[in-house]
């Protein structure tokens, strides 16, 4: 490879660069939708993310990781933050950030936790929380390029009030042919909910997932306890470890 | 951030810190642990922020396979745990 072509090819990737909050969505009392502006985006797929920076007036700056969560749309990026009480980073994301305020961004990047929309081999997606995010742009990806590869996603929540785009999913059950959604309840469940609250089971994922013989891409997002628990789940029921791909988001929770 | 057994993210956080480093997306390339002979994805490792810098730990083992430290005029990325790094190249 030509060393002049290198810098042309890697200033993109490198750079931060200045998004400007356009309009944001409350999904749930904890977690907003960042509809933010990026001059120069040069778009990305479903499951990437972005690294966003603060800087503080005396010049302390701190990052933190956040999934894309919605398809690449011009210049037009798409971030949902779950506040995490005492954190850092999520409570000014979530509730400070005005409309017409600045961040920081980096990305798009991660190469291995997305899904691209030619694929059409089946898919399971399992969401814990705010790890509903990437996949639910991988969701929005299949809608806009008619794809009719399989796809199931299992959503555990904690309560029915944290949901996180719960009008969008139950349009997507109903109108998005091939695609398959299961709510999981851990702590409370809606009245006549079929399934009794409580953790996400080998049950759960035999039922609302695929059997390991129709080679699913497996997506696994939420809390790092989450992932570990079901892709050792995953693993136990059959599937080739190879085939689950996990996106872990730190800390607890779930 | 404290560490403890459960507080770690996956290789997919480092994408954005390699980035400054590397012309391709490294999480997806496979390594070889130096301890215990296990290849895997990068995107699989186990990674604990210890600011200012990155530890990123084998999912196998447990042995530190990758440091990365970023201080203002520099980046320091210790790659001694690791024996070979496959990463997928476009043709070229
Ligand atoms: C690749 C990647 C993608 C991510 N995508 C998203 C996303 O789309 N949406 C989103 O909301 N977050 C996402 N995260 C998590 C996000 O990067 C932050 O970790 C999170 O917002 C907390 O940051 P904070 O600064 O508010 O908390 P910190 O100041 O970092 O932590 C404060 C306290 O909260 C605890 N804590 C930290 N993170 C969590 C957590 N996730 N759950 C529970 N407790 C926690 C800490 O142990 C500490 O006690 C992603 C992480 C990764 C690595
Ligand atoms: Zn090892």
């Amino acid at each position: 490879m030509a060393r002049t072509a290198l810098p042309g090819r890697l200033s993109p990737r490198l750079e931060w660069r200045v998004a400007t909050l356009a309009d944001f969505v409350d999904e749930t009392a904890t977690a907003r939708t960042l509809l933010l502006d990026v001059p120069g985006w040069p778009g990305h797929l479903p499951g990437q993310h972005v690294d966003v920076r603060l800087t503080d007036e005396d010049g302390y700056s701190t990052q933190r990781s956040y999934s894309l969560a919605a398809p690449a749309d011009g210049e037009r990026v798409e971030l949902t933050i779950q506040r995490v009480e005492d954190g850092e980073v999520s409570p000014y994301l979530a509730d400070t950030l005005a409309v017409g305020d600045p961040i920081e961004l980096r990305g798009p990047v991660g190469g291995w936790f997305l899904w691209h929309p030619s694929r059409t081999a089946p898919v399971l997606l399992v969401g814990g929380g705010s790890g509903i995010v990437p996949l639910m742009a991988m969701v929005r990806a299949r809608r806009q390029a008619r794809s009719r590869a399989p796809f199931r996603l299992i959503y555990s929540v904690r309560t029915p009030m944290d949901l996180i785009y719960a009008s969008e999913l139950r349009r997507s059950a109903r109108d998005d042919g091939g695609l398959d959604i299961t709510t999981v309840y851990t702590r409370s469940a809606p009245e006549a909910w079929p399934r009794p609250p409580g953790r996400l089971g080998l049950d759960d994922i035999e039922r609302f997932g695929w059997p390991p013989q129709f080679e699913p891409t497996c997506f696994v997002c939420g809390p790092t306890g989450f992932v570990e628990h079901v892709a050792t789940t995953l693993v136990h029921l059959g599937h080739d470890p190879r085939r689950i791909r996990t996106e872990r988001f730190g800390p607890t929770g779930g | 951030m404290v560490t403890n057994a459960y507080e770690y993210e996956d290789g997919n956080a480092l994408a954005g810190p390699l980035s400054e480093l590397f012309a391709v997306d490294v999480t997806a390339a496979t390594g070889r642990c130096v301890s215990c002979g296990d290849t895997g994805r990068v995107a699989d490792l186990r990674v604990y922020v210890n600011a200012p810098g990155y530890v990123a730990r084998c999912p196998g083992c447990d042995h530190v396979m990758l440091r990365l430290v970023r201080s203002p005029d520099a980046a320091w990325l210790d790659l001694q745990g690791t024996l070979s790094l496959r990463v997928p190249m476009p043709p070229g």
